[in-house]
């Protein structure tokens, strides 16, 4: 017995010393496991039912096979692929230049900064319903920029095969900020050293880029492929004010599939196609993850 | 010659972002002057007259006062859920950061998972509807909460590292507790990514779209997002109602953009590269 008090005694002064108490996770906990986790978990089983949410009856596999039967579905799938591909590609490429451009001697760095950022903060259906207006086909602005110019400018959102793109592209618009802060901090880290050795050596502007900027930008490079990845492999609100998913399902991804089964009230169909994207998402982004942060060798 | 380059090469940016980034600004701000005639015509041209104030009266107007009330919604949700986030990421970047267990790795795990798994909409639901939270400003604002907890502790338990331990130790040899040693001495000293984190979190949650079309049903409910959407489908010929109210909800980032420009570029890069 005074083995075991003391024992609770030497735990109960340790308890006190200790700053840094374990119940400090506790409220975080709660929320996420309630509202994240135990909603994630019941989903694995959910896409396996006929679900009413107020009744459910176990379908086995029957969700995800009408999942892939649905020729838009599939189209879906597909879309969402390259949407993501298509939107992270650019913002690399993209933000990369643009963050080379702005830690340059260049006038008016503060005004692009500024300027190339602040679509991030804008609203993003507000972006898309503006974007609809100046892409119509023939009263746009857009097009009829192009036309003044003798260009005739394509149906950017009518027509099925440049849908996605054109929402792409605005998505591109709308985020290439946040690509370009990621960049300019990775440019800011190199050190100058490299580049006074580089200079030493004889090294072009080009050659300066392919072997000290991009190897350096790894990290950077990393963060902001894998956030505009999930980003696009995620993405609705966009897709959702610009097309609904048209002109057909030619613009449809898996998140506004998602949408239109529950709002169809086919709630086990709805759960299905979450679980189709977690799965993408685990497949793609966890590699790709892995293999934009292996060590280097000199690191 | 060397000297010319950098200026041509800074002309020909200020032209081109001013096409790409500042003529849609400029676009959405002269449709909102325009009255409905001139606003049909969709194209960039000057306004006929000042209709800018005429137009704000009737969007806030519409639905009775819809604006007003989803105002007031987005305000209470996106205040609320960033302080408990602050609070409560900090808490656990703080105690992540400092004490290391067996339970970490999972933790950790936890966490990244957050970042990228997406959330499962309808079985969301089915619990908040159990928890009797479906459609209520509460249960919004913790679902926002439970979102942006993983990207809040990683940008909090990335700095907390920076801090020397020897400062809590210091605290808890005057005696102090765990709770006086948090909020007295660590949170104070995390400024810095606090500031990151109300920008980010702030922005995001008062711009969300998809989680109160999900989970916040109702017109009493509306948040900003959303009463721009029932305008689009309510005045498909009005625009110049639908560009006042794109900029009526543009004004709160506007304002948080001007006063944090600063911080929230090296905040974000303090915390994006490390992470």
């Amino acid at each position: 017995m005074a083995n075991v008090s003391g024992a609770q005694d030497r735990a109960g002064r340790a308890r006190k010393r200790s700053a840094y108490p374990g119940w400090f996770y506790l409220p975080a906990a709660i929320i996420y496991a309630a509202l994240f986790l135990a909603p994630t978990f019941a989903s694995l089983y959910f896409s396996l039912t006929r679900w009413t949410l107020f009744d459910s009856v176990f379908i086995g596999f029957d969700n995800f096979a009408q999942f892939f039967r649905e020729p838009f579905l599939v189209q879906g799938l597909l879309n969402t692929l390259t949407y993501a591909l298509i939107s992270s590609g650019l913002k690399v490429v993209l933000g990369m230049a643009l963050a080379i451009m702005l830690t340059s001697q260049i006038v008016a760095r503060g005004y692009l900064r500024s300027v190339i950022f602040f679509p991030v903060l804008v609203s993003t259906v507000g972006v898309g319903i503006t974007f609809t207006v100046l892409m119509h086909p023939t009263q746009g602005m857009i097009n009829e920029t192009l036309a003044m110019l003798g260009i005739a400018g394509p149906g950017w959102l009518v027509d099925p095969k440049l849908a996605l793109i054109s929402v792409a592209l605005v998505d591109v618009w709308k985020g290439v900020g946040l690509a370009t802060v990621i960049y300019i901090a990775g440019v800011v880290a190199i050190p100058k050293d490299y580049y006074e050795a580089a200079r030493i050596d004889g090294a072009t502007k080009w050659q300066n880029f392919l072997y000290v900027t991009l190897p350096l930008m790894r990290p950077a490079t990393a963060t902001v492929i894998t956030l505009s990845f999930i980003g696009g492999l995620r993405t609705f609100d966009l897709i959702w004010a610009m097309t609904k998913g048209g002109p057909g399902f030619a613009s449809d991804t898996i998140a506004s599939v998602i949408y239109k089964q529950y709002q169809a009230g086919f709630y086990g169909l709805s759960t299905a196609g979450n679980v189709v994207l977690f799965i993408l998402i685990a497949v793609l982004v966890v590699p790709l993850t892995m293999l934009l942060n292996r060590k280097q060798g000199h690191e | 010659m060397k000297q010319r380059a950098p200026l041509i090469g800074g002309i020909a940016a200020i032209a081109a972002t001013f096409v790409v980034f500042v003529i849609p600004f400029l676009f959405i701000v002269l449709m909102a002057f325009k009255d409905r005639p001139q606003s049909a015509l969709r194209d960039f041209s000057w306004p006929t007259g000042f209709h800018l104030w005429d137009n704000v009266v009737e969007v806030i107007q519409t639905r009775n006062w819809m604006m007003i009330t989803a105002f007031i919604n987005s305000t209470i949700i996106t205040v609320v859920s960033v302080t408990l986030l602050v609070i409560l990421a900090a808490m656990v970047g703080f105690i992540l950061a400092r004490r290391k267990t067996r339970w970490n790795p999972l933790i950790e795990f936890l966490i990244l998972a957050g970042l990228m798994v997406p959330p499962a909409v309808v079985p969301t639901i089915w619990v908040l509807q159990g928890l009797k939270l479906f459609g209520t400003l509460h249960g919004m604002i913790l679902i926002e909460v439970a979102y942006n907890l993983p990207f809040s502790i990683i940008l909090y338990r990335a700095f907390i590292a920076t801090i020397p331990k020897d400062m809590d130790e210091a605290a808890v040899i005057d005696g102090a507790r765990p709770l006086d040693v948090f909020f007295r001495i660590i949170l104070p000293m995390l400024w810095p990514v606090t500031v990151t984190n109300i920008v980010v979190q702030s922005v995001g949650i008062f711009n969300d779209f998809t989680n109160p079309l999900y989970y916040l049903p109702g017109n009493a409910n509306a948040t900003v997002q959303l009463t721009l959407f029932n305008f689009q489908s309510q005045f498909s010929t009005a625009y110049n109602l639908l560009f006042t109210n794109i900029l009526l909800i543009t004004i709160p980032p506007l304002i948080v953009f001007l006063f944090f420009n600063r911080q929230i570029v090296a905040g974000m890069t303090a915390g994006a590269v490390k992470g």
